[in-house]
């Protein structure tokens, strides 16, 4: 009964489908003033059907989810060693930190010049910019996390006998897991924004090329198809984390 | 189990510090916030550095971390791993020090029924009680069977009842196990109840180290005795029983009466907060009951100290400002003292 409650929509589904029907009337009504274009959601869902059924959205989809995901892994996974060695070890941080501080308020959207010339236009160009979009936040969280754990479980856990290297596998890192988290369910949204930038700026293919096409040719449904793409898999990646963040802490905290 | 001594340690507060903690004993570091009590418990458990040396049974172990030394530290906090169930928390030092799995099941099975929470084994800290997350920090204290068990005041969170009641258990479980143990409290009652010897300290210095009656009514000290309330110290020149409990004995010029079931009394004590101050003759029978002068008012924080000659033996009193303020008393006033019968504290001197 529990399980079937779960796929029963509750009453967040209510405003949703309030805002589509307005959508609809005040699009068909032809209610908003001026030369532009709105199309109904009917004609967007029409378009979503076409575009899924001739490859287009699933061709470009997949090509941004495949930049994301190794983008993304790659960079949190760095992000997530490096700062736990950062957190961990009270000299390298003292070395690294001042460097870190530099780079971490760059706009990831801003290395993109500089990686075009770096890298060229290629299929690593935007798996490099979403590394450098994961990696710091996640790299600040990790710290972040590693160093706010209380001394006295780590003291406890000396006294008791635990290695350095236990004290950092079974206390230190389960008790940052929120904080490193929370940088994950972060960036991975942010991954999507940044990789529809890097596609609209530089790379043919990808759910930001498609979406710069579908604004030269002026064809409104399909920006909105991709922007509804897109926050479907802003949604998705939150709620995957918040899913393995629950798996993880829920019980303890 | 291991004697512990401190030679020369100095961290912090605490400079040069010596003493000598004896096998299976359990000594009270009784002091103030500040005081040094915890630096001392840590260096002895070797979670800082420090000057000096720390011996067990007149080995070095300077040179041993932590995890080597074999000491269970109960810390303030307790330090409850929150990701970790009872179970685990209890069985984390000795899977810390790699002993077999059905070895650690055996002795976090027999932790779990020592400490009677048997029925909490799968729950995590977040859903313990105080008094519940205490036995579980103490189970996993003692879960390695330490040589040396550090407590820095694993009470203070609780409340008096459940304090009192654990520290009655956490008493038997230590005279039971024969470890020798360091307990840490700024609390002199606690100290007092728990303790085989206490050792004072004031500002990283070791002021008296001693039985808890002794440093009550020998304090060494004027600091010591401040630290322990000031009281009064009376000898006693006669007592006689009275039966029923009671004590008649004789201080100087006065007849107080004690409770105590004892055959002598060779001290009493009486604390300034426990001697009330009439203007008026109190009513009621004539049993620890004076006449004095005062001699002195001194404003002390939130109290006064009113100094009081009642014969020929001086008594400090205590009451509270607003009460001092609503009374009219000066010096040469004569007044009436009251004792309370069941706060005078005696010491019958056993070794004479």
């Amino acid at each position: 009964m529990n399980k079937l409650r779960r796929f029963i929509p509750g009453w967040g589904i209510v405003p949703v489908v309030i805002f589509l029907a307005i959508w609809e009337i005040v699009a068909r009504l032809n209610l908003i003033p001026g030369q532009l274009s709105f199309p109904p959601f009917s004609s967007v869902v029409i378009e979503f059907y076409y575009l899924t059924a001739n490859g287009i959205l699933g061709e470009n989809f997949l090509s941004s989810l495949t930049r994301v995901l190794i983008g993304f892994c790659a960079g949190s996974i760095a992000g997530i060693a490096m700062g736990i060695l950062m957190g961990w070890r009270e000299g390298i941080n003292k070395t690294l930190h001042p460097i870190i501080s530099l780079f971490y308020p760059i706009p990831a959207i801003g290395w993109l010049p500089l990686l075009m010339l770096w890298i060229g236009i290629n299929e690593m160009l935007p798996i490099t910019i979403i590394f450098v979009c994961s990696f710091f936040p996640v790299l600040y969280n990790t710290v972040t996390g590693i160093r706010s754990v209380n001394k006295d479980y780590i003291q406890a856990a000396r006294t008791l006998g635990a290695s350095d290297t236990r004290i950092l596998a079974t206390v230190v890192i389960p008790l940052a897991l929120p904080n490193i988290f929370t940088g994950l369910r972060l960036e991975a949204g942010m991954a999507w924004r940044v990789i529809v930038a890097a596609e609209m700026v530089a790379i043919p293919t990808g759910i930001g090329a498609l979406l710069i096409q579908a604004e030269s040719l002026i064809r409104i449904d399909i920006i909105i198809v991709c922007l509804m793409v897109l926050a479907v898999m802003c949604f998705a990646f939150d709620k995957f984390f918040g899913y393995l963040e629950d798996k993880a802490t829920a019980k303890w905290r | 189990m291991p004697s512990i001594t401190l030679k020369d340690v100095s961290k912090y507060v605490c400079q040069a510090v010596n003493l000598e903690i004896f096998d299976r004993e359990l000594l009270v570091l009784l002091g103030p916030n500040g005081a040094g009590k915890t630096t001392l418990a840590n260096v002895i458990a070797g979670l800082t550095d420090y000057r000096g040396s720390v011996f067990f049974n007149g080995a070095p172990v300077d040179k041993l971390p932590a995890s080597k030394r074999s000491v269970g530290y109960l810390f303030q906090d307790l330090a409850l791993f929150p990701h970790l169930d009872v179970a685990a928390n209890i069985a984390y030092g000795l899977i810390a020090q790699q002993q077999s799995r059905e070895r650690v099941d055996i002795r976090v099975k027999e932790l779990l029924q020592m400490m009677k929470i048997a029925h909490l084994s799968s729950r995590y800290p977040k859903n313990l009680s105080g008094g519940e997350k205490q036995r579980v920090a103490l189970a996993r204290a003692l879960a390695f069977s330490p040589k040396v068990l550090l407590l820095d005041e694993p009470l203070s969170s609780l409340d008096m009842q459940t304090a009192k009641y654990l520290r009655t258990e956490l008493r038997q479980i230590q005279r039971n196990l024969g470890v020798t143990t360091v307990y840490i409290t700024h609390d002199l009652e606690e100290g007092e109840e728990m303790a085989d010897r206490i050792a004072v300290l004031q500002n990283g210095h070791l002021e008296q180290v001693n039985r808890p009656e002794e440093v009550f009514f020998y304090p060494k000290n004027e600091k010591v005795s401040d630290f322990i309330g000031a009281p009064n110290i009376l000898d006693c020149e006669y007592c006689r029983s009275l039966g029923k409990g009671v004590m008649e004995v004789g201080c100087r010029d006065l007849r107080i009466i004690v409770p105590h079931d004892g055959n002598s009394v060779h001290r009493v004590a009486l604390f300034p907060h426990d001697i009330y101050i009439s203007e008026t003759k109190p009513p009621g029978p004539e049993v620890n009951r004076f006449r004095g002068t005062i001699i002195d008012i001194a404003p002390a924080d939130n109290v006064v100290r009113i100094k009081l000659k009642v014969g020929g033996t001086c008594l400090l009193a205590e009451m509270p400002y607003h009460i001092f303020e609503d009374m009219d008393l000066a010096v040469g006033k004569e007044v009436f003292l009251i004792l309370k019968l069941r706060r005078i504290r005696v010491y019958e001197n056993k070794d004479m």
